[in-house]
């Protein structure tokens, strides 16, 4: 996305196109395998994740090495509602977002007196500490390893309590079961929040506020030098992306209503670095793709296993099938793993600015070919 | 956050964006039906030629290698389900209604997904399994944790699962489910079954000190230890330290070990956390040492072979209880550890044994049910008798799903004859012995029907 040739006609095409694909998943993403509610929903969650860390990361340039803990936090407390109100999503979502927030704006305040390495390290250290927490001091309140479940006999005072027999109510929008239509209600109700969040996400870039955090990426010290003080800014960037984080774990929690510490693991706060830069980092879809490739390849490359390979190299002559499945196998299944990093060398060796950045490459060079054509 | 290069109104994206997706939404409805089998039940295989099983086992992580043993097992179970191989228990096993054409002569299929020893990424594969691939029932354990995350989602999805080595007493107490069924023994039974040992052989009052993995097993565990030999032996604890699942070095937790006045370390740990332990133990000079004028000792309540390979010559003489050992002279463990061995070359662990009973056993409850319907599958599991499958005659309780079956407490070999001898069977405790009433851990199954 060249600066110049950014118009709101541009963005516009761009948020419809977006809203286009991202509706349009259950169709399109049928011959890759992955149009199953539980993926399409991981999909979308994972994707306002990453939007929301590309507002910290790809606008302030503020590597964040904990936002895994705004989402655990967002889970906790989403639970928490449907455990203790009720199992309607809405309020369990407003609560486990502004608890996020306000989680996020502790944090924030603690470690934006920091830059560079020295916020990264804090907020994987401050992340790192929920986790434990919630895995093992807050036991009470988060079920440690097992994680946070519901039960017949939470309160919900407001649903009232279950019949006898009767099992754990499913969670619901007003009535409509997030299981309802096969899995596919759940599905599109995170889209809708997918692509609100990309709305955001777009206005926020094109506003002047948007353009102060870049100016914050580009020379913070110029800025304080004017007479600005940038930490308002910086604290409300953290905020929002945090926010965005907190959304996404209640959205997590609402499809699938379980809340675990693992989901606050440094891990999980690294894997949303690797999509945003995967994807392209400061672009305003990059992050979305990387999300879609990360989860694609943790959930299908890994089950794929030798006799699916075997099965799929059998036009082959028998030993050169059987020895391109054995090499092959290596990728795939527990090695899954390996595929990704590979994958993620080859884009950080070859395209810096992520898989945004090779789309745009094609997108030039046939843009530069079409106009070349039309000068003859 | 102003834009004044806007040219399009709010009002028209707005209604723009409305229409995009109220266009785009129609998909929807009509792939609706695409992931359950309409109105009988979720993946109903009645007018398919296969049955698709799904195994659910970790891969990675600190029960790495009981998983691998277990989708060894599985896979052996699908083989002899459709009439590959020898056959394998379905030559002993009482009642037998298999016909070894696969079940209600569909031939069995599988798929298989990596728990990662987290409830989350095993919730996620098992949701795959159900809604992707069609499974109609799905099994896999090795982390209780898990085991209880993944049985309240086959209860939401109403898909069975047949929990494999889960050994918490949470599983089948206060969180079973109408959907979950565990064929595996459990922390209060291995109290039951070690206690009366440990008394026999170190005496009364001991004082004891546990580290424990920091997770609901590990929890379940140390209670359940701490609560048989307080009442067989009055043994009293000194300490209860939790530690890190995946921790790899227990030094740190081993060392205040040798000043707490504890003359006994019980450790509730598993997998390759206990091989750690274990090895750090004997190799901080525990077993050396004499404290309160009693010698030292080490016990480990959850034994399987496979850890005994790893922890190597620090196992000799340690005392424990597993599920079962391939050295068991019956004709049903017999049966099983030839076709086992056969098909890889070494026999299984307890692991693999329960995973492929699991499997056998839903089979089984399929083909007395007449139907895959999971309603009626569930209610030919409970209560079901059976015997001839390594433990004697056992029961798979209605009242909370739990198996009851013999016990086996066991000790490290001191003079293995093999590199699989490693386990000895000091006692095959009755199941009677290891009975208690299913309100001891109050938990509700909740509805057949979902």
């Amino acid at each position: 996305m060249a600066k110049s040739t950014v118009t709101p006609r541009s963005d516009l095409t761009l948020f419809l196109g977006f809203t286009l694909v991202v509706l349009a998943m259950p169709i399109w993403l049928q011959p890759f395998g992955a149009a199953y509610p539980d993926l399409m929903q991981k999909f979308a969650i994972f994707g306002l994740f990453a939007i929301g860390f590309n507002i910290l990361f790809g606008q302030t340039g503020y590597l964040s090495f904990g936002h895994a803990a705004f989402i655990g936090v967002g889970s906790y407390a989403t639970v928490w509602v449907f455990k203790l109100m009720t199992m309607n999503v809405i309020p369990a979502i407003i609560f486990g977002t502004l608890v996020a927030g306000i989680f996020s704006l502790v944090i924030g305040f603690i470690c934006l007196r920091r830059t560079g390495i020295y916020f990264s390290i804090l907020t994987l250290a401050l992340a790192q500490m929920s986790y434990n927490l919630a895995y093992s001091v807050l036991t009470p309140i988060t079920q440690g390893e097992t994680g946070l479940q519901l039960s017949t006999k939470d309160m919900r005072l407001l649903d009232g309590a279950v019949a006898d027999g009767a099992g754990i109510p499913p969670t619901n929008f007003f009535g409509i079961e997030m299981g309802a239509w096969d899995g596919l209600f759940g599905f599109y109700f995170c889209a809708f929040f997918l692509i609100v969040g990309f709305y955001i996400s777009i206005r926020i870039t094109r506003s002047s506020f948007g353009s102060m955090l870049r100016g914050i990426k580009t020379n913070q010290t110029r800025m304080m030098y004017t007479g600005l003080n940038t930490r308002p800014y910086k604290l409300a960037a953290f905020v929002i992306s945090g926010m965005y984080a907190g959304l996404a774990g209640c959205l997590m929690a609402a499809v699938d209503p379980l809340a675990g510490a693992e989901r606050m693991q440094w891990t999980a706060s690294g894997e949303v670095v690797l999509m945003t830069i995967l994807g392209g980092i400061g672009t305003l879809v990059g992050p979305v793709i990387g999300a879609a490739v990360i989860k694609y390849a943790e959930n299908i490359f890994s089950a794929i296993d030798k006799s699916v390979l075997v099965d799929l190299f059998s036009f082959l002559p028998d030993t050169l099938g059987t020895f391109i499945a054995s090499v092959v196998s290596l990728f795939v299944g527990k090695g899954w793993h390996l595929t990704l990093g590979l994958l993620f060398m080859l884009v950080v060796i070859f395209l810096p600015g992520g898989i945004m950045e090779g789309v745009d490459r094609i997108k030039r060079r046939f843009f530069v070919k079409s106009r070349a054509d039309s000068a003859e | 956050m102003t834009d004044k290069k806007t040219s399009v109104s709010r009002r028209s994206f707005l209604k723009g964006s409305l229409a995009a997706g109220a266009a785009l939404s129609t998909p929807a409805f009509w792939i609706q039906g695409a992931y359950a089998g309409g109105h009988g039940f979720r993946n109903d295989p009645t007018n398919k030629a296969t049955v698709t099983l799904g195994f659910n086992v970790p891969q990675t992580g600190p029960y790495a290698d009981e998983g691998a043993d277990e989708l060894r097992a599985f896979k052996l179970a699908v083989k002899h389900l459709n009439g590959e191989g020898d056959g394998g228990m379905m030559q002993t096993m009482k009642p037998m209604n298999l016909k070894g054409n696969g079940i209600l002569g569909k031939k069995v299929e599988f798929v298989t997904g990596d728990t990662q020893t987290k409830s989350d990424a095993a919730r996620a594969s098992a949701k795959r399994m159900i809604e992707k691939d069609g499974v109609i029932m799905f099994s896999g354990g090795s982390s209780s944790g898990v085991a209880v995350a993944v049985q309240a989602l086959a209860q939401e999805m109403g898909t069975v699962f047949m929990a494999g080595l889960t050994h918490s007493n949470d599983t089948t107490g206060k969180d079973r489910r109408r959907y979950g069924f565990r064929h595996f023994f459990n922390a209060h039974m291995s109290g039951a079954a070690l206690a009366p040992v440990l008394q026999a052989e170190y005496g009364d009052e001991r004082q004891v000190y546990h580290l424990t993995a920091d997770y609901n097993w590990g929890w379940s565990q140390e209670s359940s230890i701490q609560e048989a030999t307080a009442k067989q032996a009055k043994w009293n604890t000194v300490n209860a330290v939790r530690t890190p699942l995946g921790a790899g070095d227990f030094s740190q937790y081993i060392t205040p070990v040798l000043n707490s006045g504890a003359d006994t370390l019980v450790l509730n740990h598993y997998g390759k956390d206990m091989v750690n332990s274990l090895t750090q133990a004997v190799q901080f000079g525990l077993l050396d040492k004499q404290v309160n004028g009693k010698d030292f000792t080490v016990v480990v309540p959850l034994f399987s072979r496979l850890m005994a390979q790893g922890a190597g010559e620090s196992i000799k003489g340690i005392l424990g209880s597993t599920a079962w050992n391939w050295s068991l002279q019956d004709a049903g463990s017999q049966a099983f550890v030839k076709s086992f061995g056969q098909e890889y070359g070494f026999p299984p662990s307890q692991a693999a044994h329960t995973c492929y009973c699991q499997t056998l056993l839903y089979a089984d409850a399929v083909e007395r049910a007449g139907t895959f319907d999971p309603v009626q599958v569930i209610k030919a599991l409970e209560d079901h008798e059976f015997s001839g499958m390594g433990n004697g005659d056992s029961i798979y309780r209605g009242a909370d799903h739990q198996v009851f079956k013999n016990v086996l407490v066991v000790r490290g070999n001191q003079n293995p004859s093999s590199q699989f001898d490693l386990l000895e069977v000091v006692d095959i405790v009755d199941r009677d012995k290891v009975t208690y009433s299913p309100d001891l851990y109050a938990g509700e199954l909740g509805p057949y029907k979902v």
